[in-house]
Formats: C-alpha cells, sequence, structure tokens
C-alpha cells in the first residue's frame, strides 16, 4: 500500500487503462463481473478493490448482475425519443415482461437502454447482439425478438445485399481458385487443400463475400486453426498478418479485379480483411 | 521562485505552490470544503475559485489545484468570484442544508436562502473521506461507486470492508454529516460523535493495528474501564 502512494499517477492512470481491458476480458467470458473474478483482479493487480469496483461500476458496458444471453438496447436519447422510443421500451418490457435493466426469469434476454447510438436520423433504434434495427415501431418489437432468439448471426443469402460472389485466385501462382464443378451457396466455390492434425484433404469455400458456409473432406472441429494450400501449386497461403479477432494467422487470396481478401485460418472465427487497394504484404 | 500579482499585490512565492496556498499566506481568506492539509487537493467543491488574467481573457480556476505561474494576475475576491461563490454555496445548501461546514460558510459569504429545491442528501461528492482512507490512513477501503445521479462513496459491493480498521477518519473528515453526530435524537442536538462510534470500539480488540481518529473521544477507554 505504501509504494502505491508514491508511484507518479501517470503510472496511476497506466493501472487503470490496464483494469478496464481486464475487466472486458472478465465481461467477455462470463456475459457479466462476478464478485470473485473482480477480487482476483484486485489480487493480480495489486490495485485495491475499491478502485476496481470503481471502475467496474463506473461504466455502462459492465455489468455486475449475470446478463442474459442476447442483450437489447433501446436508445433513448433525444432524436429516438421524440420519434417513439419510450413506445418501443415499452413494448419491449411488455413482451419480455421485465423491466429496462432486468434479464428474463430463463435468462434469454438482457433489456438496456441507451442514451444514444450516434444514428439519430434512423430512430428510434434498438440494437439486438450487435445488430441495428432502424426506425423500429412497436408492432416490429416482437419480430426483433423472435428474430434475436432464433440468432442473428445466420446470414439469409439469398436476400442479403451485402452478399456478393467475388472471384478468387492463389497469390502465389495466380492460378484461378474457382471451382464451377462443386457448388457451394449456388455458385462455384473456392477449392484449396487444408491440412490440420496430420489430415490433408480439399476445403471448398462460398464465393459469396459474407457467407462463412464451407464443405470439407474432414470434419474440422471448432477453433483448430488450419494450414491452407493452393491445390495448383502447393505452396502454403500464408500472409504476415494475423487476425484482428483472435490472433491466429491470416489467409491471403487474390480478388479478380484486383485486391486481396485475407480470411482467419481458425475454425469458426469470422475474421476476415477485404482490402481492394494492396499487395498481400502491404 | 514565481513573481505574480494578488490582489494588487506584487508578491514572489515558491515554485509549486499553489494559489490557495500562496493567498492564505498572504493572508486573504478563500474558503474551502474538500481541501485540506495533508491530503492531495481534488477541486471538487469548487468554493475556492479564483479569478485568474485579465480583462475578458479572466477565467475562474480553483485555486486548490491550481499551481502558481510566473507573471499571473490572481484576484480572490472580485465581484465575479464572489458571485460564482455564492451560488455555489447555494447549490451546497440545496444538497445537504443539515452540514454545520456548510451552514458556516454559507453565513461568512453573506447568503441567507437559496433558490433550488430543496434535497436532503448526506454527502455531497467532496471526496475528504476517500482520500483521508487512502492517503492518511493507508487502507483504500470506501472510494467512489457509480457514475452521475448513481454516483456514491462507500465500500465495495456494500459489504463490510476487510481493509478498513474502523479507524473513524471517514467520518471525522466529513462535512456533510453532521447530523450523523447528534446522538440518536436530532432534536437533542448534542454532538455525542463518540456514542455514534460505538460499534467501531466494540469491536476494537479484533483490530490490533487499530488507529483511532477520534483521539481526544477516548470513549473506549471509558467503556473497558
Amino acid at each position: 500500500m505504501a509504494t502505491l502512494n508514491t508511484t507518479p499517477d501517470t503510472e496511476k492512470i497506466k493501472a487503470r487503462e490496464g483494469i478496464i481491458s481486464i475487466l472486458e476480458d472478465i465481461q467477455a467470458r462470463f456475459g457479466y463481473l462476478p464478485e470473485k473474478e473482480l477480487r482476483n483482479v484486485a489480487e493480480h493487480t495489486g490495485q485495491s478493490l475499491v478502485d476496481i469496483y470503481g471502475v467496474a461500476t463506473f461504466y455502462k458496458s459492465f455489468s455486475l448482475k449475470p446478463r442474459g444471453k442476447h442483450l437489447v438496447s433501446v436508445c433513448l436519447g433525444t432524436a429516438c425519443h421524440v420519434r417513439g422510443g419510450p413506445n418501443v421500451k415499452k413494448e419491449f418490457e411488455h413482451s419480455l415482461n421485465i423491466r429496462a435493466g432486468d434479464t428474463t426469469k430463463d435468462k434469454e434476454f438482457t433489456l438496456e437502454t441507451v442514451a444514444c447510438l450516434g444514428a439519430c436520423a434512423l430512430g428510434p433504434i434498438v440494437v439486438a447482439d450487435g445488430h441495428y434495427f432502424s426506425k423500429v415501431t412497436s408492432p416490429k418489437v416482437k419480430q426483433i425478438i423472435n428474430k434475436t432468439r432464433e440468432g442473428l448471426d445466420k446470414v439469409e443469402i439469398q436476400t442479403d445485399q451485402r452478399i456478393f460472389p467475388v472471384e478468387i485466385s492463389c497469390a502465389r501462382c495466380n492460378h484461378s481458385l474457382m471451382d464451377p464443378d462443386h457448388l457451394v451457396d449456388y455458385h462455384p466455390s473456392i477449392r484449396v487443400t487444408i491440412s490440420f492434425e496430420r489430415k490433408h484433404g480439399w476445403l471448398r469455400l462460398s464465393s459469396l463475400y459474407g457467407s462463412y458456409n464451407i464443405e470439407s473432406e474432414y470434419e474440422i472441429p471448432e477453433n483448430t486453426v488450419v494450414n491452407f494450400f493452393c491445390p495448383h501449386c502447393h505452396t502454403e497461403l500464408r500472409g504476415a498478418a494475423n487476425c484482428v479477432e483472435c490472433g491466429s494467422p491470416m489467409v491471403p487470396m487474390i480478388v479478380k479485379g484486383g485486391g486481396v481478401i485475407q480470411i482467419c485460418s481458425k475454425r469458426g472465427c469470422k475474421g476476415h480483411m477485404l482490402d481492394l487497394s494492396g499487395g498481400i504484404y502491404g | 521562485m514565481v513573481n505574480l500579482k494578488l490582489n494588487g499585490l506584487i508578491i514572489s512565492v515558491e515554485e509549486g505552490t499553489t494559489i490557495l496556498e500562496a493567498a492564505r499566506f498572504m493572508g486573504f481568506p478563500i474558503p474551502t470544503l474538500c481541501h485540506m492539509e495533508g491530503l492531495s487537493p481534488y477541486g471538487a467543491c469548487r468554493l475556492c475559485v479564483v479569478e485568474v488574467g485579465e480583462g475578458t481573457k479572466a477565467k475562474l480556476v480553483t485555486s486548490c489545484t491550481s499551481v502558481v505561474q510566473e507573471g499571473m494576475t490572481v484576484r480572490t475576491a472580485s465581484a465575479r468570484v464572489v458571485k460564482a461563490r455564492k451560488m455555489i454555496v447555494e447549490l451546497l445548501l440545496a444538497t445537504c442544508p443539515q452540514s454545520k461546514v456548510i451552514q458556516d460558510i454559507a453565513s461568512e459569504l453573506g447568503v441567507r436562502q437559496q433558490r433550488f429545491r430543496q434535497e436532503y442528501e448526506d454527502c455531497i461528492m467532496c471526496g475528504l473521506c476517500v482520500r483521508m482512507c487512502e492517503e492518511q490512513m493507508m487502507a483504500k477501503a470506501i472510494g467512489f461507486r457509480g457514475r452521475g445521479d448513481h454516483r456514491s462513496i462507500g465500500t465495495p459491493f456494500d459489504m463490510k470492508s476487510e481493509v478498513c480498521r474502523l479507524c473513524g477518519g471517514c467520518i471525522y473528515v466529513c462535512p456533510a454529516c453532521q447530523l450523523r453526530c447528534t446522538y440518536t435524537e436530532p432534536e437533542k442536538a448534542i454532538c455525542g460523535g463518540c456514542m455514534n462510534l460505538t460499534p467501531p470500539c466494540l469491536e476494537k480488540e479484533k483490530f490490533e493495528d487499530m488507529m483511532c481518529y477520534m483521539e481526544p473521544c477516548v470513549a473506549c477507554e471509558i467503556k473497558n474501564r
């Protein structure tokens, strides 16, 4: 304790910054901040529990209560408020049978209100599991709840405007990787060779940008980092970059028409990068 | 040494002195609430505002947190400063009217009434107790929690803190919790501060390294006799 008092203020601030990212990790893992974990953080960082508790209660993104599987935030900022945000909130409270700030008994939904999401022109805004719904009215509430319950990460290939097909070639030999005989998502697939855990086989990726559908000779277990090879020149497709989501190596491939797409080599990770200007190693 | 002009008086003080210290040294009174010698300056109560600079560029700054600078002009009791201070006292009175400390400052400044909606909070968030606990008692048992409207001072999880030695330092420095120190019946208005500290004193055996800030009270010693 005595040493803490003599440390310069800047170091104190630095230590506090560290706490935020530690708490974020805990929040990501448990969905909330359990008391036991906070005490652990205090012990390991040498900070006092009061400081950590202060940080945890200061930021709205941290919760000390267990949260539901799905997080629904209703915007009640000025613009959303005048456009009918309170009615939307009321409808959510009624449909989920909870008050704002609470979690349903089955631990499925947590309802929150936020002050502004920065999309005032599209208000009232509702964010469910990171997906934005604009111009929400009370009748749409049920629909949002149902969609969220089903899982918003499911992509609708046929209707989603954000999805378009790309043509891919090897970053080394520039040979096309497109396989018109094997269709994934009703489009020619991208054929590569993969190896993992001493298994060696083919993998076909959907050529739709935004679709994560694949077909593989072997079942790839979740979280396996896979090595990608060009089926033509047999060099490993490996770039210098690492995935920003999980840190695994990224796999670079050339997009026809110019540009590079990089996908994460870890199964289940959706990290990807589309760069239509630079080179692979630039 | 730093030269500055304080209320028209040209003075030189050591580098690193705050305006508050310089003004008090020269005998100019500045009211303070969240300031206490031995604790780090905090600038929460804003009562110690002074005017720095000249003409249209003059700014109101808290003197307890501002360090003197070469050639600066400071006025500790200009019309603007007094007006601002009176407003701050009114706001403090609106929050916490029962505090003897705030009442005293109000009467000193000639504030006879406040014009805001009356509330009866028991805390003005001056942070004296938090700094006392951390800097003098080396405990860090209490701290600020929450934000905005919900900001409060207390222990983590509202549980009895393991690092608290029940020294009473936080109560000793608190300018707002005077009401708590009026024995058990407020209308009797005896101080009875020591009576309020009975629970800590009773548990004293559990805390061998306890430091007591109510030292002249010796209530615990009388009781144990």
